[in-house]
């Protein structure tokens, strides 16, 4: 066995790449459009912007998630912005410049093709949603309003408020809602996929369980689209809503569906510390905020003095030190592991002393209390109602925490995986993004990828492959649907002692601890280790009340839950494998002498890519070599 | 992790339902050592432990974001839609507003249009069939011009933000004596009729919104105003009499 890598990347010039492969797409003439049945699995911006665009095509959509609402994916709760290479503040930007800075910020571990692509569609996307009553900021002309956003020295970040997540979804699910009224969409919520079928090699098909009826359902169609987010949670703790999750992905990759860097995390440098062994999830202060806040620790080791007593000589704005010209604005990836770096040399704060300070009494003495008020005042009162203290009086406390996941199914310029018919959108796949994602560029990418290239390549691979006529009596089906009941059978005929969360816990520490912002290879051995025990252990004495039928929350907790533990151990086997450190993977083996992440682009030049090969079996690592003939390879530096 | 933090002793009485047909009633838990730092969906996760721990079926609830946004958690708490705190979802509201010894009562939200489907989960995919009738703007991918060619003023701008602010959480319908949606659907008619593209279509979305509100069994508003009381995200009332204005202009239009 063993697949073929081709990443389809079209001839010619980077900037003709697109054009000329939209040119030579075949298409499917409208009338034939309706012959096609397309599944999307997932709602957020990538799965609801992907079915509204193909339905209004003609196709005929069916679309699954797992909220009772498409409404509520987890895009919803992105803050920041969306990137767009508008240039409209005339200050420098262009597709070239976003291209360049995407590629770069990535630590150069991205498909340059796609990153310019997504470059050259993110205009459109701004467009797009203005068009749709997406209620954008704007200033007093009546002219879209951009700001600066994470590491960028352009300003091409557009937000609403912040809440641009929610409002871009809602223009998604407004689009889509209207196709469901339309009949061209036919919308299946509370539905979680739990595999995927081939039939003859192809993607063509679905398994999912009705979460409140707990019915087993099978549905065909003649491609499969997933977009089902992240899997940051595996850490168990992380700013990822509490649904998400890896399961269709990980069944896709079970089928044979390619799994690319998956050790690529990015941890996010601004959440709010964690509080006690009873939290569920971590809270995201949004990035913005590093545009006015300092980030420091006192200079004195263990100092546990209140933090305005603390005088400005005693105070060590570490950023400001280190990178004089990027500052507070270093990418997330430097960030985090400098308070990191802090906090394991006993200089952090608060009451775990797992924190680092966010100061924004400068910025209140320079602009007023109001200016910073109406910034960032629905921050700050976010972070008062969980920590009941005020930023107003007193520096916020951060630290970091995993936040996206940059590594994900492999698919080529196409979108399409290593499964003939599975396509895969947003940050489910293994994106744009390379090793480090910058602010701003996730919101973009998931609508790139469903308004404007599966729309195009779709088509295309329906004229390209004869796709005979497939039932759900298939014995495919049957069998994927006897595979999927016996799972659960056996997951409720354990009745151990642990709960579900419980062991999410314990393989949320192993990952936070040892495949986290600072990884080396006795850890990373180790965490394998302890991963297949935890595993071992979550099948023989894991407990779940209930049945099958009906809704069953514990259930569906843990079919979540098997699904991380298996790829809890990818993550750590593809982070041993990587040994060199580039964006959010930081292997201490691979640092210079100033403890900065050191690239090793003879050998590491390439997207990993695993392959299943059975459950007894190791899975096999693959590589698409990288090619940088654009943007030359370089150290990334922010001092 | 605040200074302030305690422990509080709590009684929990909170509605259970096996499923849509059961008739449901209400269930006494005691609950020690609850952290006033914890959020209130944590504290639902402290009993939910101790249940499972026990074999017992524990209380099922949406949630997801966990941070005020995606409109999934949905709870009457102590009689109130969302809890005691203005501008709150339940799951920003946090252990510190209650004292110890207090007793809770937790409820789902109780209307004909959102059936409870167990415990405090209900339906309320209503929503999303008021919203398919005309909550949009029709335009196909693709068509759209340079987002700049139509200027909106600020004004107009902020106010369709603050309109299209609304979670879909149903608060307003739960604290309505009559189950009213029409601040759910004001506010996606009047955020779109902000837009110069969104006037097109205007009286005629308010027209289709508004019968399949009525058809889905949603009822009269007559301004008793709790929706917007109980509405976590501050939506105005203001929103419903500019939604009854295109409405009119729909009926004048003979749409
Ligand atoms: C707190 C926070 C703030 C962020 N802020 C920003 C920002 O400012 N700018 C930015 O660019 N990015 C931001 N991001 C990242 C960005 O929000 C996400 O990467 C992006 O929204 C993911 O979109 P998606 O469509 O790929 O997936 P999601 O929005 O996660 O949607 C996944 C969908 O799949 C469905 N699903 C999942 N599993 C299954 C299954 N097994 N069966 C059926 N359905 C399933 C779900 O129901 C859901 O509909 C932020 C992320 C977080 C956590
Ligand atoms: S109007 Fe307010 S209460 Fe009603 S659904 Fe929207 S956010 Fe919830
Ligand atoms: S869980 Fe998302 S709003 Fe409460």
């Amino acid at each position: 066995m063993g697949f073929k890598l081709d990443s389809k990347i079209p001839e010619g010039p980077i900037q003709e790449k697109w054009e000329k492969h939209k040119f030579k797409c075949k298409l499917v003439n409208p009338a034939n459009k309706r012959k096609f049945n397309v599944i999307v699995v997932g709602t957020g911006l990538a799965g609801g912007s992907a079915a509204a665009s193909l339905a209004e095509l003609g196709y005929n959509v069916k679309s699954f998630c797992i909220h009772d609402s498409p409404r509520r994916a987890h895009s919803i709760a992105a803050q920041g912005g969306i990137n767009a290479a508008k240039n409209y503040p005339n200050d420098g930007d262009s597709v070239w410049r976003l291209f360049y800075d995407t590629v770069k910020g990535g630590d150069y571990r991205a498909r340059e093709a796609n990153v310019y692509r997504l470059a050259q569609v993110s205009n459109n996307i701004i467009d797009q949603c203005v068009a749709q009553g997406v209620p954008f900021a704007r200033d007093y002309g009546g002219y879209l309003a951009n700001r600066s956003f994470g590491g960028a020295q352009v300003s091409r970040t557009f937000y609403a408020k912040g809440q641009t997540g929610q409002q871009l979804l809602l223009g998604a699910y407004s689009s889509m809602m209207r196709q469901v009224n339309k009949g061209k969409i036919q919308l299946y919520t509370r539905r979680e996929m739990l595999d995927l079928v081939l039939v003859n090699g192809k993607a063509r098909g679905i398994i999912v369980r009705d979460v409140i009826t707990g019915d087993i359902e099978r549905h065909t169609a003649d491609a499969v689209i997933l977009a089902t987010g992240g899997y940051g949670n595996v850490y168990y703790l992380s700013t990822n809503a509490m649904l998400s999750n890896a399961t269709a992905a990980w069944k896709a990759y079970k089928k044979g569906a390619g799994f690319a860097n998956p050790c690529f995390t990015q941890i996010h440098p601004t959440c709010i510390p964690v509080h006690g062994d009873h939290q569920s999830k971590l809270t995201l202060m949004s990035e913005s905020l590093r545009n006015d806040g300092r980030v420091w620790v006192p200079k004195d080791k263990g100092d546990k003095r209140h933090p305005n007593d603390i005088p400005e000589e005693e105070r060590d704005y570490y950023l400001e030190r280190i990178y004089p010209s990027f500052g507070n604005l270093v990418p997330r990836d430097v960030a985090s592991r400098q308070a990191k770096f802090r906090t394991d040399e006993d200089r952090g704060v608060g009451k775990t002393g797992l924190a680092v300070y966010l100061d924004f009494s400068e910025a209140i003495k320079r602009d007023g209390k109001e200016a910073i008020e109406a910034r960032y005042g629905n921050l700050f009162e976010m972070y008062e109602r969980i920590t009941d203290e005020s930023p107003y009086k007193q520096p916020m406390r951060i630290y970091p925490a995993v936040h996206y996941t940059m590594g994900g199914l492999w698919v080529d310029y196409n979108l399409m995986s290593t499964i003939p018919g599975l396509h895969v959108l947003g940050e489910a796949n293994f994106s744009d993004h390379g090793a480090n994602r910058l602010g701003a560029s996730a919101l973009m990418q998931g609508l790139a990828d469903g308004y404007f290239v599966i729309p195009y390549t779709l088509g295309d691979y329906f004229n390209n492959h004869d796709l005979e006529p497939v039932d759900t009596n298939h014995e495919e089906f049957d069998k994927a649907e006897k595979e999927v009941k016996e799972r659960i059978d056996k997951l409720l005929s354990i009745q151990g002692t642990r709960t579900v969360d419980d062991f999410h816990r314990s393989l949320g520490k192993i990952m936070w601890d040892n495949v986290g912002m600072s990884r080396n290879e006795a850890r990373l051995k180790e965490a394998i280790t302890e991963i297949q025990k935890l595993r071992a252990e979550f099948w023989k004495d894991v407990k779940i009340p209930g049945k099958a039928e009906g809704i069953n929350d514990e259930l569906e907790k843990a079919v979540k839950v098997a699904d991380f533990l298996e790829l809890g151990e990818l993550m750590a086997r593809d982070a041993l494998e990587r040994v060199e450190s580039c964006g959010g993977h930081f292997r201490e083996e691979s640092q210079t002498p100033e403890n900065e992440a050191l690239r090793d682009d003879e050998n590491f030049a390439h997207s990993a890519v695993w392959e299943f090969k059975g459950e007894k079996e190791a899975p096999v690592r693959h590589r698409e070599e990288l090619k940088f003939e654009n943007v030359p390879l370089t150290q990334r530096s922010y001092k | 992790m605040s200074a302030k933090e305690e422990m509080l002793t709590l009684n929990l009485k909170i509605w259970r339902q096996e499923d849509r047909n059961d008739k449901g009633r209400f269930v006494d838990y005691k609950m020690e050592g609850v952290s006033t730092d914890s959020s209130f969906l944590e504290m639902i996760d402290m009993l939910n432990d101790e249940l499972v721990k026990e074999g017992k079926d524990p209380v099922s609830f949406d949630h997801d974001c966990r941070e005020g946004i995606c409109g999934s958690c949905a709870m009457m708490v102590n009689g109130q839609a969302h809890g005691p705190n203005a501008l709150t979802t339940t799951c920003q509201l946090h252990m510190r507003s209650f004292t110890d010894g207090d007793t809770i009562v937790i409820e789902p939200w109780r209307s004909r249009a959102f059936p409870v489907l167990k415990d405090l989960k209900t339906d309320r995919s209503a929503f999303d069939k008021i919203i398919a009738a005309g909550g949009y703007i029709s335009v196909n991918t693709g068509n759209a011009q340079d987002a700049n060619n139509l200027p909106v003023s600020k004004e107009n701008a902020d106010l369709a933000m603050d309109a299209a602010s609304c979670i879909g959480c149903g608060a307003c319908v739960a604290a309505c004596p009559n189950a009213s949606a029409m601040l759910f659907t004001s506010a996606k008619i009047s955020q779109l009729a902000q837009f110069p593209q969104g006037q097109v279509e205007a009286a005629e979305r308010a027209s289709n919104m508004v019968r399949e509100m009525d058809e889905l069994g949603f009822g009269n508003c007559t301004n008793h105003a709790e929706c917007e009381a109980a509405c976590p995200k501050g939506i105005d009332l203001r929103n419903i009499a500019h939604m009854n204005r295109e409405f009119l202009k729909a009926k004048v239009k003979g749409k």
